[in-house]
């Protein structure tokens, strides 16, 4: 294959595209909500809605495409077509939201007559970290947590994954934000409560670490849970305290049980990946645990935690070299897997 | 209208009460969950998915805002578990075209479905779950049956409720 991929991301909230090239540099990375759009398209856009995404994207790739300078006239059809793929998540995420993205990479695709290649998010998460630290030492143990996933994955290379342990009941992500909306600290929860927690007193409460002898599974319905019965039991609590102590609940059980698969498993080093990947505390954690083992811990930059198409157009470009090009027919999938290893 | 009353005392036993709830189910039916944080929706969630066989782990949709998992039940194919948590528009609702998930074969289970119900069906079983006054476990669970497709199964869901029967109501 010749030429840079595009990629396209639109799974859940971010419209993202970027251009790989050859080399798999980044030569442009662009997300919906660094481009003013919203003033164009009249005010408030529904982040959710695919409509949203719809409205976004032609123009977040026109940017993405831009910035990696390779603009001139290849949006049209017939024209030289400006990269050698194209990319795009076919899930997991909200199907609505998926389609736009899958369409508008299957109609670039066709157009410039370049092959279309569908990518799973999971795994194009997986490679975010792999775009910051080209020659990782295989295996690793990768940490995904985000706002809708929280999965710990022996990644023995890129394609070769094995499942080591998942959340039973609320990704970790969605906890920062339902715990941050219930203190009243604003959206996205993950830096609300990072910031409040920076005046906190970890120690103020003691929430419980679900799970945190027992297996490489997580749970945090219990800890949002006690968040909620702490705060209604003490209402002059300081919310600095509280997002603090939650916080610390949650870096514990995710360190614990990332360390604990690293060494189980003979583990090369630990990788972080997702949205909670960019909390500090987390990162800090995860580096002295690493560095205790002797492991080297690959963190992704905070750009390349949370969706953006990097990654995919990354993930992108390994799929069609070992594994060729996608149907134009692949349908999107809400609830695709990680693909594992039997 | 008429409410059912319910009483439980364990995340397990709203799992319980759940998949005997999801006994009365039929093929197009609309389950809303109402409910403030940490109330156990997604436990009941848990329960009722298990009552019509599903096999996945049935995890917090919060994100992804819908997630459909096949069922192994005679008649329900899938169950549609949504969650509304963070959409603020009812017109939020009706653009993701969530009236969808009510469809025949399938069963839709809508977490923080409080405000959507009309939008979603003409009629719906509402299960409201609020902190008991017995201990940090306990859940007083509300169940009421809304248009003629529900209230024609009264009598099969106070049945399934008996186990847990209790409240003033």
């Amino acid at each position: 294959m010749t030429g840079p991929v595009l990629g396209i991301e639109t799974s859940c909230d971010e419209t993202a595209a970027a251009v790989v090239g050859e080399d798999g540099a980044v030569l442009s990375s662009v997300v919906s909500s660094q481009v003013d759009l919203h003033a164009a398209y009249g005010g408030v856009v529904p982040e959710l809605a695919g409509r949203a995404h719809l409205e976004l994207l032609t123009p977040v790739v026109a940017e993405a495409l831009e910035r990696a300078g390779l603009a001139a006239g290849g949006l049209r059809a017939g024209g030289t077509a400006p990269v050698g793929a194209v990319a795009a998540t076919v899930g997991p995420g909200l199907i609505g939201a998926l389609l736009v993205g899958v369409a508008e990479a299957k109609a670039l695709a066709l157009a410039w007559e370049v092959p279309f290649v569908g990518v799973n998010h999971l795994e194009g998460h997986c490679f975010a970290s792999l775009l910051d630290h080209p020659g990782i030492d295989w295996p690793v143990t990768v940490l995904l947590v985000s706002g809708g996933h929280t999965l710990l994955i022996a990644m023995e290379g890129p394609g070769r994954y094995r499942l080591l342990g998942q959340t039973l009941d609320d990704a970790a992500g969605e906890a920062f934000d339902k715990v941050a909306r219930f203190l009243g600290l604003g959206y996205p929860g993950g830096p609300a409560i990072e910031q409040a927690a920076s005046g906190g007193d970890p120690r103020a409460f003691a929430f419980p670490r679900a799970l945190l002898d027992d297996g490489l599974d997580l749970s945090f319905s219990g800890l949002k849970t006690s968040v909620v019965t702490a705060v209604r039991k003490h209402p002059g609590a300081s919310n600095e305290d509280v997002a603090a102590s939650f916080q610390q609940a949650v870096v514990d059980v995710l360190v614990a049980k990332t360390l604990r698969a690293a060494a189980s498993g003979g583990s090369r080093g630990i990788c972080l990946a997702g949205g909670v990947a960019a909390n500090g505390p987390l990162r800090a954690a995860v580096r002295a645990g690493a560095e205790a083992m002797g492991l080297p811990a690959h963190l992704p930059s905070r750009a390349m935690c949370t969706d953006n198409a990097a990654m995919v157009a990354a993930a992108g470009r390994w799929q069609l070299e070992q594994l060729g090009p996608s149907p134009l027919d692949l349908p999107a999938d809400p609830n695709l897997g990680l693909p594992l290893l039997v | 209208m008429t409410d059912l009353r319910a009483r439980t005392d364990s995340p397990e036993a709203t799992r319980a009460l759940a998949g005997a709830l999801a006994g009365v189910a039929r093929p197009g039916d609309l389950v809303l969950l109402v409910g403030d944080l940490g109330a156990g929706k997604t436990t009941f969630a848990q329960g009722f998915a298990a009552g019509l066989g599903v096999g996945d782990t049935v995890t917090s949709p919060t994100f992804t805002l819908v997630r459909p998992h096949p069922c192994r039940h005679p008649t329900i194919r899938t169950l549609h578990h949504a969650d509304l948590y963070r959409l603020d528009h009812l017109r939020d609702v009706v653009e993701l075209g969530l009236g969808e998930l009510v469809e025949e074969e399938a069963v839709a289970l809508v977490e923080w479905g409080d405000m959507a119900g009309p939008v979603l069906a003409p009629g719906a079983l509402r299960v409201s779950l609020a902190p008991g006054p017995g201990g940090d476990e306990e859940r007083a669970l509300t169940v009421t049956a809304e248009g003629p497709a529900w209230e024609d199964r009264l009598g099969a869901l106070a049945g399934a409720l008996r186990p847990w029967a209790g409240g003033e109501g």
